[in-house]
């Protein structure tokens, strides 16, 4: 059976030229890039080559504006904690929206338990920020706007330019949650003025268990870390670099540079087909944020009548894998936060399915869903008790 | 035999071939994230890291539910400390700890402090070692946690965790450890030790870098309370959010496997092959002291004192053999290190100190070449050292 994996929101394979540029610093060149001696030194050159490749491919000036994490949710705690303590001084009130990822979520939450003021913004039915209602929101105790670029369900891209200068036009740094967006979609710090950026590896081609977060030079001194125990990170982040998989990712980010615009465009040509095609075989389905301005390779669909899960189920025993949301929070029976904040009836969220594509995907592995699924909406569909 | 020798697995160690050919189908094929729980890929993502979670467990004598993945070891004891102390600070704001613990505890330490904890920092002896009666004494009805670590990461001395452990728990107060430099070198039984929570590194132990994990007694009726250092997600039943780090969780669980297997064996030609590195420099040189205790110490750990020399000096000017100065975590920013300091070694000395970590493929011709390359380094340096000579008119056998 040929397995099709349509769920690079959850995470995707590595590339092969990242795996091997990886392979030598696990049993070769393995020092670890604090040490003085030659070991080391190599692994250190090689973690500041990651540094600078990340760097380029989201357009900061400087390559120590990165720090390396353990993965995205670190990058977003460390970027929305680090920041929330180092300015509680100057403010305790923090805005964020409605469509977040469970990252930036739990953080908002914990932090509230923690005393601070937190906004959290509504979006409009595509899962945008409406840059009026930021501008309303903001007081002069908010410290942080923090939001996601590329919703992981659905794939919105917030209109980011216009949100950043409204946020600057009354002082306050802006974070973004790029984790599904940074290599996938062009996006630069220096050009935009992001204050933060968290990015993640796995989502694009590069390892598990390593993500980055940009802090611009201007607002570094303020951050406080969240892993002491080091002088690794300049400070901001302690713990002895995972060089395999920091060189996996910078590799990961100059391939993807290099690709961005026709990568973007292949995806993009196969996701609107595997929608454009499930229309119009389909009876009954709709698209959820379907815009111009989202990532080009998340689609949300729901099917009137099914059952997300169901369809997820399904679709698995023939070896193709979707999911029903984020992974994160694919715990059963919590409905979407992202899709109610968007204002999509429970029903509707109930019967949709996320298929996010990637560098892996093929015409044949679409062909291979628009083959299947027809026939199976509408065996569900029958036997669906839903009305 | 292939120059330079590798002398610093205190430091880190190089992957396994074993493990690295474990974690391989999950760097390529079996890329899956185990939290999708809609297909296959995740379900298999799933599986190895509950094969893992076993290995793990198996190792230390604990039940895999007690095992909760992190990034690594300075991870793992930031959460061990934060989070016991944010999580019980409404039975008391103390902890126990000690002078010579990883940075990644006194780091830790000092950041409860500004949030309001109280930190006994407890003495060592002259070999390193913490005394049980002292941990006793320290101990007040605010203590919510005692944390000591294993085996010292630049001496090796190994402290008397057990009997520690017996006095804390007699308080029925938290133990923790940070075990890094022990787990799958030296005997290291949760139940024997007494710990309540034990910090786990996997790239100290042969496997990858960018993994840990964190033992959590699991306790009835009331599991344990932990406050998370992040939040997202949910991961590892709440303690530790963020998508797991399948292959280097494979590398960790495969790293304990092979561990389980050799490290009695492994320790046992460690031991000897460090009996006979020391006894090669004594031999060749004098005015030269090793640094913790004699025999209660890794096997793996060698640190010497050459009177008159810069240890830093000596280590640059020895490209053959690659060894460290003080931990590697310190050792950039040049400090003297605090642990050979806090064990009463006067500054000269502390300055004149290098570590050397012998592993698991170090054969008998390196040990044999590193001696007679640190001999006859210290010889010439020696030759030009003012300091030295000084020392040797006034037949000072050991200063400080």
């Amino acid at each position: 059976m040929r397995r099709v994996y349509l769920d690079y929101n959850a995470t995707a394979p590595l590339l092969p030229e990242a795996l091997e540029a990886a392979v030598p610093y696990y049993a070769s060149v393995w020092g670890n890039a604090s040490s003085i001696h030659h070991q080391g030194r190599e692994a250190r050159v090689a973690v500041e080559d990651a540094r600078e490749q990340v760097a380029q491919l989201i357009g900061a000036d400087n390559p120590f504006d990165i720090v390396f994490t353990s993965g995205g949710t670190e990058a977003v705690n460390l970027a929305i904690r680090g920041y929330a303590y180092g300015n509680r001084a100057r403010g305790q009130h923090i805005i964020t929206t409605r469509a977040e990822h469970p990252a930036a979520l739990d953080t908002c939450r914990a932090l509230q338990q923690c005393g601070f003021d937190l906004t959290y913004l509504p979006v409009d039915g595509l899962g945008r920020v409406d840059p009026e209602v930021l501008a309303k929101s903001i007081r002069s105790q908010t410290i942080l706007l923090t939001l996601i670029h590329g919703n992981h369900e659905v794939g919105t891209l917030q209109p980011l330019a216009t949100l950043v200068e409204v946020a600057h036009a009354q002082g306050v740094p802006v974070h973004v949650d790029a984790v599904q967006a940074v290599g996938r979609v062009p996006i630069d710090v220096a050009a935009l003025g992001i204050d933060l950026l968290s990015l993640c590896g796995h989502k694009f081609g590069g390892p598990k268990g390593v993500g980055a977060l940009y802090i611009r030079r201007s607002i570094g001194a303020t951050m406080q870390a969240v892993v002491h125990g080091g002088h690794q990170e300049r400070e901001r982040r302690a713990g002895t670099e995972d060089v395999p998989s920091i060189v996996a990712l910078g590799k990961a980010c100059a391939l993807m540079g290099q690709r961005l615009a026709d990568e973007g465009n292949r995806l993009e040509v196969l996701r609107d087909r595997l929608e454009s095609e499930a229309f119009s075989r389909i009876p009954e389905v709709r698209s959820l944020g379907k815009s111009d301005d989202r990532l080009p390779n998340t689609t949300n669909i729901s099917f009137a009548g099914v059952k997300g899960e169901a369809l997820v189920f399904n679709l698995d025993l023939l070896g193709i894998a979707v999911s029903t949301g984020a992974s994160c929070s694919s715990r059963q029976g919590v409905p979407s936060q992202v899709l109610e904040a968007m204002g999509v009836p429970r029903q509707v969220s109930e019967g949709s399915v996320r298929f996010s594509l990637g560098w892996g995907t093929t015409d044949d592995n679409i062909e291979r869903v628009l083959n299947v699924l027809p026939s199976m909406v509408e065996r569900l569909r029958m036997l669906s008790p839903l009305p | 035999m292939k120059l330079p020798i590798y002398m610093d697995h205190q430091t880190t160690t190089p992957v396994d071939r074993d493990v690295l050919e474990a974690m391989m189908p999950y760097l390529t094929d079996q890329f899956g994230d185990p939290s999708s729980r809609s297909h296959a890929w995740g379900w298999a993502a799933e599986e190895a890291v509950d094969r893992a979670r076993e290995q793990v467990a198996s190792l230390i004598g604990a039940l895999p539910e007690e095992i909760f993945f992190t990034s690594g070891a300075t991870e793992s004891d930031n959460l061990a400390l934060k989070g016991m102390a944010r999580a019980y600070q409404e039975q008391g704001r103390h902890i126990v700890s000690q002078q010579t613990e990883h940075r990644a505890i006194l780091d830790s330490c000092r950041r409860l402090e500004q949030e309001g904890f109280a930190i006994t920092y407890l003495p060592v002896d002259r070999d390193g070692l913490v005394d049980p009666e002292a941990v006793r004494q320290a101990i007040t009805p605010q203590t919510i946690l005692v944390s000591i670590m294993h085996a010292n990461n630049e001496v090796g001395s190994i402290q008397p965790l057990a009997e520690i452990g017996k006095v804390v728990k007699a308080r029925g107060i938290l133990f923790h450890s940070d075990a890094v430099q022990t787990v799958g070198k030296i005997a290291c039984q949760v139940d024997d030790l007494q710990l309540d929570l034990m910090s786990i590194s996997a790239h100290k132990m042969y496997g990858p870098k960018g993994v840990g994990a964190l033992y959590v007694r699991k306790t009835r009726p009331r599991r344990l309370k932990c406050t998370p250092l992040f939040d997202g997600g949910g991961h590892e039943r709440g303690l530790r959010s963020g998508t797991l780090n399948v292959p280097g969780i494979v590398g960790l669980g495969k790293a304990c496997e092979v561990c389980e297997r050799v490290w009695r064996d492994e320790g046992e030609r460690l031991t000897r092959l460090r009996e006979r590195f020391v006894a090669g420099i004594m031999q060749g040189l004098n005015y030269t002291y090793l640094n913790g205790h004699p025999t209660q110490r890794l096997p793996n750990n060698i640190n010497l004192s050459f009177a008159g020399v810069d240890g830093e000096a000596l280590i640059m000017g020895m490209t053959e053999v690659a060894c460290s100065s003080g931990s590697a975590c310190t050792s950039t920013t040049l400090e003297p290190s605090y642990v050979l300091k806090a064990m009463g070694l006067d500054d000269a000395l502390v300055h004149a100190s290098i570590r050397f970590g012998l592993g698991r493929w170090t054969t008998e011709d390196e040990v044999e070449y590193t001696v007679q390359t640190v001999v006859s380094r210290v010889q010439r340096i020696r030759e030009m050292s003012p300091q030295y000579e000084m020392m040797t008119r006034e037949g000072n056998s050991r200063p400080g």
